[in-house]
Order: structure tokens, then sequence, then C-alpha cells
């Protein structure tokens, strides 16, 4: 296949144009609401990056959008959408709850694994049937996979209110975790080390989301089921005469989808929280959609763009905290037009930066 | 359950589903042209959102319809630029609408009205007020034709009447006008469309702007009519619904609509059915009962419609052939 452009153009260039769109437009709306674009920049760039608790707050937020943005992207790899990261993700931390409130007592490096594999499980399972759904009575997945965010959460509303809730506790939480299944914070490990560093929800997560990072691109791009993966999500019919099940095939690239999605309680629930809080996930699962587009569906990729929204996410609380008009909202407005440029109009600009390349090579330099 | 109740609950079904009938027509004109509707949950909330401020601003329900309406068709043609001029996904574009509309209405409102995000409370002459009936007070004494006259056939507001006039309206157009044969037509094989020498863009632009003035009206009924001014997500997942009753009525405005009225009347009999105890199975949770409109939108698209067939060309760029 003959490229229009270089690599460097078309993986790195066109993305970047795209996300300052979005991000000139989002420069507009905070103008429109009396807050000026580059003071607020400064902030955000301030609050994420310019300390070391600050930059804890932003890797904390990005484990939760890898976990989520590999939710988007697994199943999309198989050409399908999956919109119910949210709910995944709430199903997940029941499992982590169910898991360290059982286990107190025992060494964090047992309660870890199992508390991952019934996060993994609670996930896959909430997603697993949209997908059978989808393979087999052609219910549309978007549409189901949205229903069943709305189904987790009036779930989740009943268990906690009616069945996990700690006795005599107003609020619908269960009561805390025994302490030892808490996860060490980053600060803590800094601490041993010597280091001083200002305390921050950063914790051992963030490890488990580069983790599963890697296994998710090791599992997409090098072995013979990701393969198969690829190919459902390339061309399903051609996949079918190629001998492919497309349907289980399918059905496990949206299960693999939900069990990224669980890990979000690992991080929220067994990391931070230290108990299942009804709406922990906070719109996450929709972050995803906008962190996988922007990485391109590649698990690298995934692991940037969570780290830009997890600044994003941290730094817009700065603003909140410097301006009253500053709500978090204005990072579901970002969300939003990521979504749009780098997603729905990433083709807009692909056009004029051809023609603007092959002008520039026709021209002897 | 007396008289009484069965009206109160058939005239809740009407109001409930006023929003998904006009929201469900929208997404028929834009879907049957070949364009995935998802972004109906955004184009409402952004009209109940428009249509909030205008009215209180402007003090005219009239002028704020308008706005409502403009506001939607404005997110549906960017819809379209993003469907059709740059053949880009439609469902990765409904999706960034809807999150787009989600965060910027709350953000607006706020810096505007300071009121967390809502909009001030409109009075009486700033919304669309229940229209009271002819010989309403004569009539009400009356056992079985009152409450019927005064709650079931009267007593809605103009939007409501506006939506079941409406349905006829949509039905004739998609089905016996050449506009809405072009519609259908463009939906199933634009290539057909194109080499008859019309515009493929043009149509489905024009379907768009259809559906966008719809589904206006159904953002509009939620917060100048049905209610009295805009309240963060106030929409609650009914673009959504609105979809799958599309989808349910295999992508025809008369099942559909039937579908609209079967999750609204479920909708009604949940506020009844709260804390009641039922035979055999005592009392249902509340959670239950406020998620049977979703769950019934996936059994219904598990269960009865393997074989609807969607328009052909549905979620597909049109590339001219050469």
């Amino acid at each position: 296949m003959r490229r229009d452009l270089p690599m460097l153009v078309d993986y790195v260039l066109i993305p970047a144009l795209n996300l300052l769109l979005a991000f000139l437009v989002g420069a507009i709306v905070l103008a429109l609401i009396g807050v000026s674009p580059v003071a607020a920049l400064g902030t955000l760039l301030d609050g994420a990056f310019g300390s070391l608790d600050g930059l804890g707050y932003t890797l904390y937020y990005a484990t939760t959008f890898i976990f989520t943005g590999l939710a988007v992207a697994i199943p999309y790899q198989a050409g399908l959408f999956n919109i119910g990261g949210e709910g995944q993700a709430m199903l997940g931390g029941l499992g982590v709850t169910l898991v360290c409130q059982a286990m107190g007592g025992y060494s964090l490096w047992l309660v870890l694994p199992l508390a991952i594999v019934a996060a993994v499980t609670f996930g896959a399972a909430w997603a697993a049937v949209p997908a059978i759904l989808q393979v087999k009575r052609g219910s549309h997945i978007v549409i189901t996979t949205i229903m069943f965010n709305f189904l987790a959460a009036a779930f989740m509303t009943y268990l906690l209110i009616d069945a996990l809730r700690a006795p005599g506790d107003p609020s619908p939480e269960t009561g805390a975790f025994p302490a030892s299944t808490a996860l060490p914070y980053a600060h803590e490990w800094a601490a041993r080390l010597g280091l001083a560093m200002e305390e921050s929800p950063l914790n051992l997560s963030f490890l488990v989301a580069l983790a599963a990072a890697f296994l998710v691109w090791l599992f997409i791009r090098r072995s013979l089921l990701g393969y198969e993966i690829r190919a459902t999500g390339l061309n399903p019919s051609a996949a079918t005469y190629a001998a492919i099940p497309v349907g289980r095939v399918t059905v496990l690239a949206v299960c693999l989808g939900g069990a990224c999605a669980g890990l979000v309680g690992i991080n929220e629930v067994m990391g931070v929280l230290h108990r299942l809080v009804l709406g922990f996930t906070a719109g996450a699962g929709i972050v995803g959609i906008a962190v996988a587009l922007m990485g391109r569906n590649h698990p690298f990729g995934i692991v940037l763009a969570a780290i830009l929204f997890g600044a994003l996410y941290q730094g817009g609380a700065e603003l909140a905290f410097d301006y009253p008009q500053v709500t978090r909202d204005i990072i579901v407005v970002m969300d939003g037009l990521v979504i749009l440029f780098c997603g729905a109009l990433e083709n807009m600009l692909r056009v004029p930066v051809t023609r603007a390349w092959a002008r520039w090579r026709t021209v002897p330099a | 359950m007396s008289l009484v109740d069965v009206v109160s609950v058939l005239a809740a079904t009407i109001r409930l589903a006023t929003p998904l009938v006009l929201a469900t027509l929208g997404g028929l004109f834009s879907e049957r042209a070949g364009i995935v509707a998802l972004g109906l949950e955004g184009m409402m909330l952004a009209a109940a959102f428009a249509a909030a401020c205008i009215a209180h601003v402007t003090g005219s329900a009239w002028l704020a319809l308008a706005a409502g309406m403009g506001v939607s068709m404005a997110l549906s043609l960017i819809h379209g630029f993003a469907s059709v001029t740059q053949r880009g996904d439609q469902v990765v574009s409904g999706m960034a609408l809807n999150i787009l509309v989600a965060g910027l209405c709350p953000t607006l409102g706020l810096a505007w009205f300071q009121q967390g995000g809502q909009t001030p409370a409109l009075g009486h002459g700033e919304r669309f007020m229940p229209i009271v009936l002819p010989f309403a007070d004569g009539v009400a004494g009356v056992p079985v034709l009152g409450p019927i006259w005064n709650s079931l056939i009267g007593g809605h507001n103009l939007i409501v009447y506006l939506a079941a006039l409406l349905l006829p309206l949509s039905a004739w157009l998609l089905y016996r006008t050449s506009f809405g044969l072009r519609i259908r037509a463009v939906g199933e094989n634009p290539h057909a469309v194109d080499a008859a020498g019309l515009s493929v863009a043009g149509l489905r632009y024009g379907a768009l702007a259809l559906s966008g003035i719809l589904v206006g009206l159904a953002g509009a009924d939620l917060s100048i009519a049905e209610g009295a001014g805009f309240g963060r997500d106030m929409t609650a997942g009914r673009g959504y619904v609105a979809l799958a009753a599309l989808i349910f009525g295999k992508w025809r405005p008369v099942p559909a609509v039937g579908a609209c009225l079967l999750f609204a009347f479920c909708d009604a009999l949940q506020v009844r059915l709260q804390g009641v105890a039922l035979p055999v199975v005592g009392v249902v949770p509340v959670q239950l009962v406020e998620a049977l409109p979703y769950l019934l939108t996936v059994v219904l698209l598990a269960g009865f419609i393997g074989a609807a067939r969607a328009p052909r060309a549905i979620g597909l760029a049109f590339v001219k052939t050469r």
C-alpha cells in the first residue's frame, strides 16, 4: 500500500492537530464563562505537574483511565463499541469489595491477586450479557451497554442501601475494609526509601494498570487470539471464511474489555476509598472512550492519553478551586470535544494536510 | 384500582410518552436517511437547556421553543457534518455530542445563572401550561366522562397535542411524499439515489435538520412545558430509550410510537408500584421498579426484534462511485 503521508505525519502530527482543535474550542468555552484561557492553562499545568503530590494525583486519575480506555479499545479491535465501561467498573468494584471484606487479616500479596481475579470476573460477566445478545440476537451493543450502565447503577443503589450498607451509616456505602487489605500508597513507599513525597492517592494500582496495558498489547499484537480479534474487526466476512469463530471471538473481546473496566475497582475501592461507595466510578467509563480514541486504541497510546486526561482532571480540580464558575463539568466538555475532534472528525484535517505535504514535497528544497 | 387511578396512570403515560414520541420521530427521519441517531440524548438535553434559558431571559415560551429547536437542529447538523461531509464514525460522533452537551449545559448554566448548573424556575407565563378544554367545569361532576375529559383528553400542554399531531404527519411525510420516498431511498441505497441525479448529502442534511426540529420539541417539552426549568441530566437516558423504541418499532413510525407508549406506561406504573405489596412477590425494591424501562429495553431488543432489518445503508458513509 502506498502511503500518502509519512508515518510521523499520520500518527503524530494529525492527532496532535486534532487535539489542538479540541483545546481551542475548550478555550472558547472557558472565555465564554469569563475565565482567561491562558491563565487557566497555567493553573492546569501547574496543578497537574507542578508538584509531586499534583503529579501523584495526575497518575492516580490516569490509572483509572488506563483501565477504562482499554475497556473501549479491546472490543474496538473486534469492531464493537463498548460504552458499558461505567457499569462494568461498578461491578468490578463490587467484586473487589466482596474479596476485601472476606479476606481481612491475610497477607496483601494473597488478597491482591484474588481481588484482581474478582474484579476481572465481575467486570467481564457484566459485559458478557450485551456481548452475547449482540452475537446471538443482533441487539445493538451500543444501546445494550448504555442500558447496562443504568441497570448497574440501579443494582448498586439497591445493594448499597438495602444489603451492603454498614449498620447505622446514613450514606450509601459499606463499612471500611480491614486495614490489611489497603494497597500501599506511593508516598508510603517513597518514605521507606527515604524520599519525602507529599500525600497523594497514587497507589500500587498504577503498576497494575501499566502491566495490564502491556499484557493487552502482547495479547492483541502477539497472540493467535489477538490476531483473530483484529481480523474479525477488520473484516468479519473474511474472518468467517478463514474459519475464525467470529461470534466467540467477539464475545471474548467484549468480555476482556469488561475485565479491564472491572479493574477500576482495584484503584478506587481497594487503593483509595477502602470501602464501596455509591457512584465511585464518577464517569470514568465515559472518559475511557475519549482516552481510547485519543490513544488510537493502541495500549501504549492509551497510557499516554490516560496521563493527559489525568492531568486534565487534576488540573481541572485546581481550576475549580480557583474559579467559582468552573466545576468538574468543564472536564466533561473536554471529553466531548476530544471525542468529537479526535474521533468523529479525525479525517477533517487529513485532506488539507495531505495536500500541503504533497506541495511541500514537490517544491525542490 | 378505581377509575380515577386508571385515568391518572394513563394521563401520566401520555405526559411521559410525549418527549419519547417526539425524539423517536426525530430519530426516525435520521435513521431512515441512513444516519445513526445516537445523538438524540444530547440534542434533547441541549434543547431543554436552551429553551429554559431563553424562556427565563425573554419571558416568551414561543421564543424559547424556537431556541430549543434551533439548538437541537444545529447539533444535528454538526452530527451531519461529521457523518456526511467528513465520513466520520457516526456512533462516535453521536456519543461525542451527548457527552459534550452533558458537560456544556451545567457549565454554561452555572456561569450564567449561579444556581449550581440549573436554570431559574420559570413562571406560568414563561412556559406552556396545561390546556383546559371547553365544558371542563360542566362535565367535572359527571362520573366517567368527567375525569376522562378533564384529565385524559384535556389538561395537557400544547406540546403533547403537537406530538399527537406530528405522528400522522410524519408517517404521511415518510410514506406518501416524494421527499419521504427519497429519504427512505437514501437510507437503503444511496448509490441509486445518486444515479437518479439527487444529492445524497443534501437529502441527509435535510433529514437531519427535520430530526433536529422534532428532537428540539422533545427537549422543550421537558424544560418549558412539563417541567419549569432546566435541571442537570434532566433527559435521564430518554434519548437512548427513544432510540430503543425506534429499533423495537422496526424503524416504522406507528409501531415505534407504540413502543414509546409502552415504555411510558411502565414508567407511569412504577411510580404507583413503589412501596406497594404485590401478590406473590411482595414489595418490589424501588430500584428494580426504576430500572424497569432499561430492563424492558434490553429484553425487547434481545427477544423480539431478531428479524428486524435496519435501513441497509445505516452508519455507512456514502462514497460516490465513479
